[in-house]
């Protein structure tokens, strides 16, 4: 199989690109997606393909068009709603959490929410605090929804296909800080990725390194850094936040005896947190030592360049804990 | 009741509009007995006084159009053809109500018929029925979705949002605001700087009318001519329905902020009583047709109290059922 180099971004062009060419039922809406071109370039090019119709620009409103979309999957279509960035996407938490993570149930079974909503996360681009928050796990926090972070190429042209077949409702989390990112896309005719299990990024033997989304590659290189000293870290990117996919986990911990949780979200009452009760829960036993966390520093994400880095996970902060797990 | 809208009311007609209401105004009175019973629970939110908002405007719908409702919605649900012993089971939180006993009196559902809530988020319906609209647009269907929402949902950030979008993409969405004047305790002109709801509307292009909403005739006739004009194309239409709620505004509610007299003077233009007098007194309706409705809505209410009685639980086993798809449907569905 030949594989072709390309960036993140241009990833999630095709993946939109495809899918609106697959199905009239798709159409993507959200602010600025059609002549500006999407805030973070993902959707440039598609208004003058598939038109206005299909590439629906939607006035500052998120409650009102992420509603719409619900409505719209209620009504037969299959919507993209992209939301500029995750601190605006707690304008329309109303609608993702009173109605499409409700009406399944609330209606006995009856309606399905066929959505799929993209928005840009966390830090990195010195945005400041009311664009640069990580506030995934507010959202893996409800029943009825699905959560996943795509941190690869592959997963970026591959989980909304999948996404867009699932009868749920889908968030999507895009790290706004892979959209430059390159790497190998393989060539193949069946792009689609699963959007419920995590993946071993790295296999190793001494200790796992959990983590997901934009924090990937730091964790990667925080494992490549402590190879070079002898450590041999198992890296897991989670990929699904709802579902969370335990038996990846616990089987490495069987294999490890060792875990660090690596999140971008503040360490309380997070994502790392819920990982680490899991752990408790389901791998007591064949641990060696306690769960540590490294995620961000509980302040609002600051303006300058150094501020933000101290304010996240970085890979000397990742390898820092690997030592102190490992006591090496 | 205004000659013009006479007119073109035929006898069946009538029996219809009055059988709904009386249909509904004896299921809300059994609702509230039934609460006091305890066999409903949590809130209840009667719709008596305001009938002839649900039944006239329902009148002007057709099965494939869409309905999305608030949480005071028994009798748009009832209004709709859903049918009378699902919305009581759905009250008694039976498996066999509406949506499975999952929602209560604020949530019925109903997808046969399109019914599609029962929302307990003042203005959270609103953008849905914008994306219903949307959908039926952009898959050139000639279809309408009504969606009902009181006079507090105006101050809702999502009312604004959902005129916009409707106005600005043409939608084929009849908005239809109840105004009973007051959001929960709270009176209009203490919530609203300007408290006409058409005039909001007015400001985002959308085309609307003061709507008697005590007078079935008046909002049925309100009702085809926006529904008309919306099937034609021309876009959103709005009607803003000046109405009463006879009860408090739910079961805990000890009324403190409403004058005995203003409800006395809004029950002597109650929708049931003024139909029944003007379709008497115009010979379009006997008093033994009226007593006919009343023995029928009492029949059908009987079957609807028998339903639910005799209606299972769910099984608690079945509790997590229905969050997401099941595997085998998703695949079905592909």
């Amino acid at each position: 199989m030949t594989a072709r180099t390309i960036t993140y971004r241009d990833a999630v062009h095709e993946a939109l690109r495809e899918a609106l060419r697959g199905d009239e039922r798709v159409f993507l809406m959200g602010e600025d997606v059609g002549y500006y071109g999407g805030a973070y370039a993902c959707s440039k090019g598609l208004i003058q393909e598939f038109g206005e119709e299909r590439i629906r620009d939607a006035p500052l409103s998120e409650s009102g068009f992420v509603g719409a979309g619900i409505g719209a999957a209620l009504g037969g279509m299959r919507p993209i709603v992209e939301i500029m960035t995750v601190n605006f996407s707690l304008l329309a938490l109303d609608q993702i959490v009173n109605n499409a993570a409700t009406l399944r149930h609330m209606s006995g079974g009856q309606l399905s929410v066929p959505l799929v909503i993209r928005m840009a996360t966390g830090a990195g681009r010195q945005l400041a605090a009311q664009h640069s928050h990580s506030l995934e796990c507010w959202f893996a926090h409800v029943p009825g929804i699905k959560v996943v972070a795509p941190a690869t190429i592959e997963d970026a042209r591959g989980m909304l296909r999948t996404a867009l077949a699932d009868p749920d409702p889908v968030i999507i989390f895009e790290h706004a800080t892979l959209y430059n990112e390159q790497g190998e896309l393989p060539e193949t005719d069946d792009y689609a990725m699963d959007i419920e299990s995590a993946r071993i990024s790295r296999s190793g033997g001494d200790i796992t390194l959990i983590t997901y989304g934009g924090s990937l590659q730091k964790t990667m290189a925080a494992a490549e850094g402590l190879a070079k000293d002898g450590i041999d870290c198992e890296v897991i990117d989670l990929r699904s936040l709802r579902p969370i996919d335990d038996a990846t986990i616990m089987a490495s911990l069987a294999k490890t005896h060792r875990a660090v949780i690596v999140d971008e979200g503040w360490r309380s009452v997070g994502l790392a947190a819920e990982i680490s009760a899991r752990i408790s829960e389901q791998a007591f036993f064949d641990l060696d030592g306690p769960v540590a966390r490294v995620c961000s520093v509980e302040v609002p994400i600051p303006y300058p360049r150094h501020l933000e880095t101290a304010a996240t996970p970085q890979p000397d902060k990742i390898a820092a804990a690997a030592r102190e797990v490992l006591r090496r | 009741m205004s000659a013009d809208n006479q007119v073109s009311l035929s006898r069946a007609e009538a029996m219809a509009l009055l059988g709904q209401m009386i249909l509904i105004r004896r299921f809300e009175e059994k609702c509230a007995e039934l609460y006091s019973a305890q066999k409903i629970r949590g809130f209840l939110h009667l719709y008596i006084g305001e009938e002839a908002n649900a039944v006239g405007v329902m009148r002007a719908l057709s099965p494939d159009d869409a309905v999305v409702a608030t949480y005071r919605e028994h009798g748009h649900a009832l209004a709709r053809g859903l049918p009378p012993g699902e919305v009581m089971a759905e009250m008694y939180g039976k498996a066999g109500g509406s949506s499975r006993g999952r929602g209560g009196s604020m949530h019925i559902f109903d997808k046969k018929h399109r019914f599609y809530g029962g929302n307990a988020i003042v203005g959270g319906g609103l953008p849905l029925a914008v994306g219903l609209a949307l959908a039926d647009k952009m898959q050139k269907l000639n279809r309408v979705t009504c969606c009902f929402f009181g006079e507090g949902a105006a101050a809702e950030g999502e009312f604004h949002e959902s005129m916009n979008l409707a106005a600005l993409w043409q939608l084929p969405v009849l908005f239809v605001c109840e105004n009973n004047g007051y959001a929960m305790g709270t009176g209009l002109s203490r919530s609203e700087s300007e408290t006409s709801i058409l005039q909001h509307a007015k400001s985002y292009r959308i085309t609307g009318q003061d709507v008697d909403g005590m007078d079935v005739v008046a909002v049925r006739a309100a009702a085809l001519s926006a529904v008309g004009a919306i099937r034609n194309g021309e876009g959103p239409r709005f009607l803003e329905n000046k109405t009463y709620r006879f009860r408090p505004h739910s079961m805990f509610d000890p009324d403190l902020y409403r004058q005995k007299r203003e409800i006395a003077l809004w029950k002597t233009r109650g929708p049931v009583l003024q139909f029944s007098k003007w379709a008497i007194e115009t010979q379009l309706l006997s008093q033994s047709d009226i007593d006919g409705l009343e023995e029928e809505a009492a029949r059908t209410i009987d079957e609807a109290v028998r339903y639910a009685e005799e209606s299972p639980w769910e099984p608690e086993e079945d509790l997590e059922r229905d969050v997401y798809t099941p595997r085998k449907v998703e695949e079905t569905a592909r």
